[in-house]
């Protein structure tokens, strides 16, 4: 793993007219990690990510490597190398033109520069391609190419704006894990736009997530998931249910006449406390015996997948509760049951609106 | 456009091009303007003055009938053009392979004749000496050869004829994205291909057809050659007008005061219909 | 609708291709004067374009004229048509709207502008004026072939270079150049077919002193007639027919043209 590449943003703003972008992005980013920013479209984390390659100035803030102020310095001497989500190879050059281009315009030796190429296509499986018009490459190819050009110079930065976001379903998982085993292997720093919550959990060492231009929470993925600090992080990463209760003392709440064990909640005046429970961790009890934990409900519709099975519960609630669980799991329910769902309180998670 | 802000440089390299448009476009121009008003002398020269003498020339029956008569036959021969580059675009963008591309290189090669010669060959097919009228002769269909030019009908031609394949060019890119479903839907709603052209590819196109129009009027009107060869003097546009002027009746006031009123006329066109036609698309 | 299909199509094609075989029979006519039925078949007129020194001249000045007026067009037009796209300039709309307006007017204006112009600067009757003239009138063409392509160009691909390491110059050099180059071609080829046609212009500029084709031709038809103007367009016809043939075969026609991609696919079907 390397250590160069560490990334320490400070309060960057980025307005375009009347339209706030970035609101206030502070962070600090470890080097030799595959960092994601995950987020919906418009939610500035393509504007963050080019402003850390210098492509856009930031309305305010600094942005900081290594130690070093980069803020005014432009792209070409930033010592990054980025894959744009069109790819951007250049048409005009063969794939070897594309991936020696860096090394061309600062006066590499052309044998070197062979040298080099072979090398890199070998490291991403494109032996022998090296002569071909990129117009001749598949799109899996293509995002190869792009890799293996951004990577030709050895940056200190990785950075990856969608890259797989124009492949169908099944490339783009090849080349996640492709991606990430490469990015492994390097040990170098490695920041990746996107908007998929599976693409992001899959590859990455840290999570952000963003909304609106601001930071929502920064994490390991499996404690994102686990531990979402925000509604938005709860929704936005796999599906949850949404229990909005009210606070009745330190680790209680009161939903629907019940009183639910959530540690973590520390409200005694009956305001809101929205907790949230994913449906795995949620359970089926048929019948109407002492449930610790549990609100009643009615079954409204069952979704039986084989894999998975996945129940609609109306529990008099805003929305349906969804209990969710392999077939092992399977609690035999009808739609119109009388149903309990229990909400066990390690799974309970209370989140900022 | 994009976001970067320009350098010292960057408007040194602009000042290159804009420099030439304004010394060899603008200041012609203005001269031109001028000149307008200076006055005219007797055997081909004229002295720097400020008279209206040439302005006042542009509300003589001679000039009026000029101006009425080229904007009368460009509108004319806008509205033929698209009579017929209209349905021939549309059906040639429906077309096979071979016949798709074999009507297109026509086409183009129509295009690429150069207006004296488009001039020539149709003084000759419309003379009396080598044309349609001769072959009708030779068939047995007419007792006498004919001369149809000069002529109007021969300039309406003349200008049909080069104006056409810039018309097709026009149309054809839209036409060729027209979206076949939609012609498919109108007939399963029970429309015939005659009634779905006119009620649903014709409004869908109004667009580009006047589009078209607009060109193939703006570029008549600057026609000059085939009006010269084509017609008599009471057939020449304003072009022609303005050219003799300038070189062969030697009165460049005269001249420069019709070309300004040409600009004006050209400008307030196309600026109309743009504004009419965006916005009655607002209201569509 | 198959009737009026036809009747169009046909027709169109008959008012199209008339002029040309018309023009094809005079042009080997051996007789001087022209007549139908054509008397004879003589190739003495398309081979006195190339003896005849008036024709020789004129056609090695329209050649002149087109080239170099072409290149002037394509010098104006290049930094005007990639500095108006490439950078955020304020008087952007303004600059395009000069550029385009020279041949948006009808040609006799800049043409009696042009002549008024060198008269006043006391050089009149130069071949430098026509191809002046020539370049900036024609300059229209390729600044909007250019500004196409810096429109449907990738914007990411500069950016791509820059964080490649080259510097705005070299990136212009290396990767926006080379892909403008097309467009230049397709501009600069546009530009030099006009040239060669244009009248007004040339006539007006320097008509009397510098005698381009289509003036020759011109005067030809007012003057007194030779098959030669004949064979002259023949030979135009017959140089645009196969330039566009081999582009259909070999390039991308309907592309070039405007067409959507899969159209021929759609029709074939």
């Amino acid at each position: 793993m390397q250590e160069r590449g560490g990334l320490r943003l400070q309060e960057l703003v980025k307005r375009f007219g009347d339209l706030e972008a970035v609101a206030g992005v502070d962070l600090e980013l470890p080097p030799g990690r595959l960092i994601s920013f995950l987020g919906p479209s418009g939610c500035g984390k393509t504007t963050l990510l080019r402003m850390i390659a210098g492509l856009e100035q930031p309305t305010a803030g600094r942005v900081f490597l290594d130690g070093e102020d980069v803020t005014d310095r432009p792209p070409h001497s930033r010592d990054i190398g980025m894959v744009f989500q069109t790819l951007a190879l250049f048409p005009h050059l063969s794939v070897s033109g594309n991936i020696g281009y860096g090394m061309k315009i600062r006066g590499v030796a052309q044998a070197e520069i062979r040298r080099r190429v072979d090398e890199l296509l070998k490291m991403v499986s494109l032996e022998g391609t090296a002569d071909r018009r990129v117009s001749q490459l598949s799109g899996g190819q293509r995002q190869r190419v792009a890799t293996a050009r951004a990577l030709a110079l050895e940056p200190r930065l990785f950075l990856l704006d969608e890259p797989l976001s124009a492949l169908d379903a099944n490339l783009r998982e090849q080349l996640q894990v492709e991606l990430r085993l490469l990015q492994q292997k390097l040990g170098i720093t490695t920041i990746m736009v996107t908007h998929d919550q599976r693409e992001a959990m899959t590859m990455s060492d840290l999570v952000v997530v963003m909304q609106a231009g601001r930071v929502e929470q920064v994490g390991l993925p499996l404690e994102v998931y686990r531990r979402p600090a925000t509604a938005f992080v709860a929704r936005f990463i796999g599906s949850t249910n949404l229990l909005e209760t009210t606070g009745a003392g330190d680790g209680r709440v009161r939903l629907r006449d019940r009183d639910l064990a959530v540690p973590g909640a520390d409200r005694s005046d009956g305001g809101l406390v929205l907790v949230s429970v994913r449906p795995e961790d949620a359970r089926l009890h048929v019948g109407l015996g002492a449930v610790p934990n549990a609100i009643p409900g009615t079954v409204v519709f069952v979704r039986d997948l084989g894999e998975l099975f996945e129940c609609y519960v109306d529990c008099e609630l805003r929305e349906h509760v969804v209990v969710a669980g392999s077939p092992r799991e399977r609690v035999p329910v009808d739609q119109g049951d009388a149903v309990q769902v229990e909400f066990p309180p390690d799974a309970c998670v209370v989140v900022r609106a | 456009m994009s976001d970067r802000k320009p350098t010292h440089g960057t408007y040194a390299v602009l000042a290159v091009p804009v420099t030439m448009l304004v010394v060899f476009f603008l200041v012609p121009f203005g001269i031109m303007v001028a000149s307008s008003f200076y006055h005219r002398v007797e055997g081909g020269f004229y002295t720097p003055a400020f008279e209206l003498n040439s302005w006042r020339r542009l509300f003589t029956e001679v000039f009026i009938e000029r101006a009425v008569f080229s904007i009368g036959i460009s509108l004319l021969a806008g509205a033929v053009c698209i009579a017929v580059a209209f349905p021939f675009t549309f059906f040639l963008t429906r077309m096979k392979r071979r016949p798709h591309v074999a009507l297109l290189v026509v086409v183009m090669s129509a295009l690429s004749l150069s207006e004296v010669i488009v001039g020539f060959t149709w003084s000759v097919l419309l003379g009396r000496a080598a044309g349609i009228s001769n072959i009708l002769v030779w068939l047995g269909v007419m007792d006498e050869a004919r001369a149809y030019q000069p002529g109007f009908v021969a300039v309406l031609l003349g200008l049909c004829y080069i104006a056409f394949p810039y018309c097709v060019l026009t149309l054809y890119p839209s036409l060729s994205r027209l979206d076949r479903e939609v012609t498919e839907a109108a007939q399963t709603m029970g429309a015939s291909p005659w009634r779905t052209f006119w009620t649903v590819v014709v409004p869908i196109s109004r667009p580009i057809i006047v589009a078209g129009f607009l060109l193939v009027f703006v570029f008549t009107l600057g026609s000059y050659l085939i009006s010269a060869i084509l017609g008599r003097p009471e057939h020449w546009t304003l072009s022609v007008f303005i050219s003799d002027q300038a070189s062969f009746n030697a009165n460049v006031p005269f001249a420069a005061a019709m070309a300004i009123f040409l600009t004006v006329l050209s400008l307030a066109v196309v600026g109309v219909v743009t504004v009419v036609e965006s916005r009655t698309r607002r209201l569509t | 609708m198959r009737t009026l299909k036809w009747t169009t199509t046909g027709l169109t094609l008959v008012f199209l291709v008339a002029p040309l075989l018309v023009i094809a029979i005079v042009s080997v006519n051996e007789n001087r004067y022209m007549d139908f039925p054509p008397q004879g078949l003589s190739f003495e007129w398309y081979w006195a374009l190339w003896t005849d020194l008036g024709w020789r001249s004129a056609i090695l000045t329209s050649l002149t004229v087109a080239s170099l007026g072409a290149l002037v067009a394509v010098a104006i037009a290049t930094p005007l048509a990639y500095v108006l796209r490439a950078y955020r300039i304020r008087l952007s709309p303004l600059l395009y709207a000069l550029g385009i307006l020279p041949f948006m007017l009808p040609p006799v204006i800049s043409a009696l502008g042009a002549q008024v112009f060198w008269n006043a600067a006391d050089h009149a009757g130069r071949i430098e004026n026509v191809i002046i003239a020539h370049g900036i009138f024609f300059s229209t063409l390729p600044l909007i072939t250019i500004s196409l392509a810096m429109e449907t160009m990738d914007p990411a691909l500069p950016e791509a270079a820059q964080t490649l390491g080259a510097n705005p110059r070299t990136t212009f050099r290396t990767i926006t150049l080379p892909l403008l180059v097309p467009s230049m071609i397709t501009g600069y080829a546009a530009a030099f077919v006009l040239s060669l046609n244009e009248y007004i212009i040339a006539f007006l500029v320097a008509g009397f002193s510098v005698q381009t084709l289509p003036i020759k031709i011109f005067n030809g038809i007012r003057y007194g007639f030779t098959p030669t103007i004949a064979s002259v367009a023949v030979v135009f016809i017959v140089i645009a027919a196969t330039v566009f043939s081999l582009f259909a075969v070999f390039g991308n026609l309907l592309r070039f043209l405007g067409a959507d991609p899969a159209i021929l696919e759609r029709n074939d079907a």
